[in-house]
């Protein structure tokens, strides 16, 4: 196919707004009488609340009101359930917990919100705070995976059994009977430590209720904005068309700003309508930290088994998976575990069972990755240990075992976050694999220059690692096209919005399609009042579900403008093209007439509209993916480490994805970039430590260390194209894949440069530290 | 993140700063350039409730030389204003070479010298450098003024000799001695992050080429900058060799530090750590030293 715009290096349309501050975000929305909310969060992880006095916090100057559980009466419900546990899986153990908009009787994670405090401004309310008194019994904290499950361990919800929410079982082949035949079985426990998401923007509301109108209007920092108005309209028990959700400019979500209904987001609406006033409420860093939802926290006991030329023969995964206080989400992360671990391998044997256990933890939800980063880092360890113990090339064991190009598409078979077994649609690995180690000069570095650097007594090491990423899953999105009397171009549909360049890639399918220039496209995303039918941003899905939704519209609206034009111009429409903002006659260019000049005769004043027809030129149009659409990339790596103080500088970075096709190469890169930069956070920087009573220790920047310009290295990207069969653009997503196999690549990669100091990485996050005492008892041993 | 409620005053002259101290006392708390106070207030960590702002007295701004050949620093000279002054950059290059570490671009250029000294925390480069550099503090308050050597300033974790009522109003350095070298170095896990531990050197050199003196102070290594006595007992006298500065950075990490663990790194590995660092900053300070005669 050729194309004009699709697949082009586009400038984004938004940026001039966003780098001159003219974009708007949640906190520029000003409306007067507006009152500032803050909340009276928990220090303690787990305790029980005896009682709350607020008396003083009323009485100071410039509060309005506080608000406690009790306060709500009736109106007090937990979160509404948002992603059920697949159905189609056999005896699932499902113990649903949602989050309480206020803790009524019991605090179940450091920072869980207690009370709320309207002010004249935020300074008042924030004093009011301090003034709130609270007396609570201080219990036992569940922190720690193993011991939750352990009889006699306090409870999380003390109306179950135990801490386990939740039990699944997965399997295909008969790993039991491959194991039999193996010649080496690797049996290894790895252990994946918690992030956070960090998103340079905190979440925040603001509600504007008018009385009169009965119309309620949230602007939220959310990816779906659809859902939330959906809650709040099940909720408030208004009308759906009385609920305007707006999510604006987000300064970054990565999964966390999904379709939460966090306790602020059921409150603060809930609280415009009794005070009828106007509400704003913008989260700050250290509530982030505490009351924002985090992920990653699994402990994988392992088994692979292979044959002695390095096929895997089978692979057996138990493992914990934490969910924090409550399971509002479901199982979506621990499914992507399961559906990942296998890596972009022909594995026939398999068992999974993962128990999720409840902890005293801010709760966890899907953050960029969403359980796909854990199954890569297994797999991919387990790989590298195997080749050591087989004596065979890294890079070797890993073509042997890839999924051949004609076995798509590949029943995968196990059931992934869309409640059906995983298909993998098309995919051609190798030849990905082979351009990364083409661009980071995989032999040349291991035949000359590490020699040569050793020599010098530099440890430098490399890491190449294939992976690959299921996305663009389902329901659907929808998308509505319409061609202005200006000639310019209307585009609303529902997903949110948080930097993804929406306003370009989206604005080139339509250009493609009506051939006008891509800054006359306007985008609106994730504004109810506009769209009101989807989900949202999340699962990599934007560009394939939402944007194939644009072109299934726009490709009808093209069919409106040729019909019309075509009797207008007196030519048959085989005749006509689209160009530079018109419609004219291939061969007589100017014979033609402007996409304006026909929206306004589609649309006329006189005279009737025919039946059967519609008035203007616009169309709305879905789409919904069969199944999810599945992507592959490969990293590469040379890093060097000093070894007396374990500090890396990473040297070359390579990525070549393959995503179908490419929407816009400079957007696709800046997804990678900073999925590249997240993952290196999450190999080497973010690690949320919690001491045993569940307190977070590191809950500000100066101690959580995300990676910032001084430690990203520069970022070589390279493409390869294999479309997908599953919608008309061929497109797979990619917001994803820069993050998931960046914490395998440095494990491989420093045990790489370390190699003589018999160094086995079984974790992730690394740090300087933990290198050094990893290494230790080898050192005394050696001594 | 809000502070809490305070009064603000904004003096411009010394006289008149003192005398909002000297009347508030124990309430107050002076606002330099606000890199280290702001957070703290803002996580409400500290609740003033009188702040006295010190960013319109001109007057402590400078940076001069002085009589002896050293210098003369002013409370509030930005981190920036000393990283680039030229006087800085030849009269104490281990000052100059210390002021690009700190922190980011942004806070050097609204931080100050005398903030970040009364501050006191053991893990600021400058709290280590001016003991490793013999700087001399000058504090004034309404009743007069009194010098007190770096050394004797820093009394305890964020606490010096500083009274309620009192301003480091200015820090004079005196001149390196001939045939001196210098060395900072430190491991932070990003290079505008605190440090795990670093450590500053000064060596001197007698005309036999043996140390004469070599003071190394370390950083992020105990409640206060950690001066290693022992380590210098050791090199004194002696030639600087490959065995002799080992032999140095080992007592030193063992023996003149006392650093603590947290999240980023165990009391172990800092001493590892300081022990690599010891080692390392010896030896480009000797060089520097004998490259200085
Ligand atoms: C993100 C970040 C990273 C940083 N990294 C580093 C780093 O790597 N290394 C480093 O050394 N520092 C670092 N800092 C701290 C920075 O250097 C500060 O500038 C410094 O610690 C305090 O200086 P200030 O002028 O901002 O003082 P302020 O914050 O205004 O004051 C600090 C304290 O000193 C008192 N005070 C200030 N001036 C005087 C005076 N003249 N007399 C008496 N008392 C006074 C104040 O009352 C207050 O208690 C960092 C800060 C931030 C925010």
């Amino acid at each position: 196919m050729t194309t004009k715009f699709i697949g082009k290096r586009v400038k984004r349309n938004e940026d001039p707004r966003l780098l001159t501050g003219q974009a708007q975000f949640v906190d520029d929305v000003e409306i007067p009488g507006m009152l500032h909310a803050a909340f009276l969060r928990s220090d303690y992880a787990h305790a029980r609340l005896l009682s709350i006095d607020v008396s003083e916090a009323r009485k100071r100057a410039g509060v309005v009101a506080v608000f406690t559980a009790e306060d709500m009466g009736d109106d007090w419900q937990p979160g509404p359930p948002l992603v059920s546990p697949p159905p189609t899986v056999k005896d699932v153990i499902f113990h649903s917990r949602r989050q309480v908009p206020l803790v009524k009787d019991k605090v179940r994670h450091a920072g869980e919100a207690i009370a709320v405090v309207i002010a004249e401004s935020r300074y008042i309310a924030e004093d009011a705070v301090e003034d709130i008194l609270v007396e609570f019994e201080p219990l036992e904290a569940v922190i720690d995976l193993e011991k939750g499950l352990e009889a006699g361990s306090p409870l999380v919800h003390d109306d179950l059994e135990s801490n386990l929410a939740a039990h699944l079982f997965q399997k295909k082949g008969d790993y039991e009977a491959a194991r039999e035949k193996a010649d080496l079985v690797i049996a290894r426990r790895i252990v994946v430590d918690r992030g956070a998401a960090a998103a340079m923007e905190n979440r925040g509301i603001v509600t504007d209720w008018d009385k009169k109108s009965q119309h309620l209007t949230v602007w939220d920092t959310t990816q779906a904005p659809i859902p939330i108005r959906n809650g709040l309209v099940a909720r408030l028990g208004l009308s759906e068309h009385k609920v305007r959700v707006i999510a604006p400019f987000i300064g970054g979500g990565f999964g966390p700003k999904m379709m939460m209904f966090y306790p602020e987001e059921m409150l603060i609406p809930w609280v415009s309508m009794k005070l009828n006033r106007p509400i704003k409420w913008i989260e700050d860093r250290r509530e982030n930290f505490y009351a924002t939802t985090q992920e990653r926290g699994q402990i994988h006991d392992v088994e692979i088994a292979l044959s002695k030329d390095g096929h895997i023969l089978g692979l057996k995964d138990i493992f914990l998976h934490d969910t924090g206080a409550y399971d509002p989400y479901g199982l979506t992360t621990p499914l992507n575990t399961q559906c990942h671990v296998m890596g972009p391998y022909d594995i026939k044997n398999f068992t999974s069972e993962v128990s999720v256990v409840f902890t005293n933890k801010t709760l966890v939800t899907p953050v960029r990755g969403a359980g796909r980063p854990q199954g890569i880092y297994i797999i991919e360890r387990l790989l590298d240990i195997a080749a050591r113990e087989l004596g065979i090339d890294l890079i070797a064991i890993r073509k042997r075992n890839l999924i051949p190009p004609d076995a798509f598409p590949y029943e995968h078979e196990i059931i992934d976050q869309a409640f059906a077994p995983l298909v993998l649609d098309s995919g051609n690995y190798w030849p990905v694999m082979e351009k990364a180690l083409e661009m980071v000069g995989y032999d040349q570095f291991i035949e000359y220059e590490q020699p040569r650097l050793r020599a010098e007594g530099k440890y430098v090491g490399i890491g190449v690692i294939p992976f690959l990423e299921s996305t663009g899953v389902g329901p659907y999105e929808g998308a509505r096209v319409t061609v202005e009397a200006s000639g310019k171009i209307n585009v609303a549909t529902g997903i949110g919005t948080q930097g993804q360049g929406h306003f370009t890639s989206f604005a080139q399918i339509v250009a493609e399609q009506l051939g006008v220039a891509v800054c006359d496209v306007r985008i609106v995303t994730g504004d109810t009042a506009e769209f009101h039918w989807g989900t949202g941003t999340f699962a990599s899905r934007g560009a394939v579900v939402a944007g194939n939704a644009i072109h299934a519209s726009a490709s009808i609206v093209r069919q409106k403008v040729l019909k019309l034009a075509s009797k207008i111009l007196k030519t048959p429409e085989e005749e006509l093209e689209l160009e530079d903002g018109l419609v004219r006659v291939i061969d007589i260019p100017h014979k033609s007439i402007s996409l304006g000049e026909l929206a306004l005769l589609a649309n006329p004043l006189r005279g009737a509209v025919q039946p059967g027809t519609e008035p203007g030129l616009e169309a709305t149009a879905y789409f919904g993916p069969q199944y999810g659409a599945t992507a592959f990339g490969t990293h590469a790596m040379i890093l060097e480490i000093d070894p007396e103080t374990m500090m890396l500088e990473i040297k070359r970075y390579i990525t070549v994805e393959d995503c179908g096709t490419v929407l816009n190469p400079l957007i696709l890169e800046g997804q990678i970039h900073g999925g590249v930069s997240m993952g290196i956070g999450n190999a080497y920087y973010e690690k949320l430590h919690f001491d045993e009573n569940g307190q977070l220790l590191n809950a500000s920047f100066a101690d959580y260390l995300i990676p910032s310009a001084t430690e990203l290295p520069r970022i070589e990207v390279g493409h390869v194209e294999t479309q997908s069969p599953l919608n008309e653009l061929g497109a797979k997503g990619v917001g994803e894949a820069g993050t998931l196999p960046v914490p395998a690549l440095f494990a491989q990669a420093i045990e790489n440069a370390l190699n003589n100091r018999d160094l086995e990485i079984l974790e992730t996050p690394l740090s300087p530290n933990r290198l050094y005492e990893l290494l230790r008892p080898n050192e005394e041993k050696s001594r | 993140m809000k502070p809490a409620p305070f009064k603000y005053y904004a003096p411009t002259t010394v006289e008149e700063a003192l005398t909002h101290l000297a009347e508030h006392g124990y309430d107050a708390k002076v606002l330099a350039g606000g890199q280290s106070l702001i957070p703290m207030m803002n996580f409400r960590l500290v609740q003033p409730s009188v702040l006295v702002d010190l960013n319109n007295i001109s007057e402590l701004s400078f940076i001069n030389p002085d009589e002896n050949g050293g210098l003369r620093v002013g409370a509030m000279a930005r981190h920036h204003q000393v990283e680039v002054d030229p006087l800085v950059a030849i009269q104490a290059p281990l000052l100059h070479e210390t002021m690009p570490k700190i922190a980011t671009a942004q806070i050097r250029s609204r931080g100050t010298f005398g903030g970040s000294l009364s501050h006191a925390d053991p893990s600021a480069e400058l709290v280590s450098v001016n003991v490793a550099l013999d700087g001399r503090f000058r504090l004034r308050s309404q009743n007069g003024e009194r010098w007190v050597p770096a050394h004797e300033f820093f009394i305890g974790l964020f606490t010096t000799v500083l009274q309620p009522d009192e301003l480091l109003v200015e820090v004079a350095l005196p001149a390196m001695p001939v045939r001196s070298g210098w060395s900072l170095m430190e491991v932070a896990r990003r290079p505008h992050d605190f440090a795990l531990v670093g450590v500053a050197a000064v060596v001197t050199l007698d005309e036999n080429r043996l140390c004469q003196q070599a003071r190394m102070v370390f950083l992020s290594a105990g409640d206060v900058p950690m001066v290693a006595h022992r380590a210098a007992e050791l090199l004194k006298g002696q030639a600087p060799t490959r065995e002799s500065i080992r032999a140095a950075a080992e007592i030193a990490a063992s023996e003149d530090i006392d650093p603590g663990g947290d999240i980023h790194a165990t009391a172990e590995f800092r001493c590892h750590l300081a022990n690599v660092l010891a080692r390392r900053s010896l030896e480009q300070a000797f060089e520097r030293a004998a490259g200085n005669e």
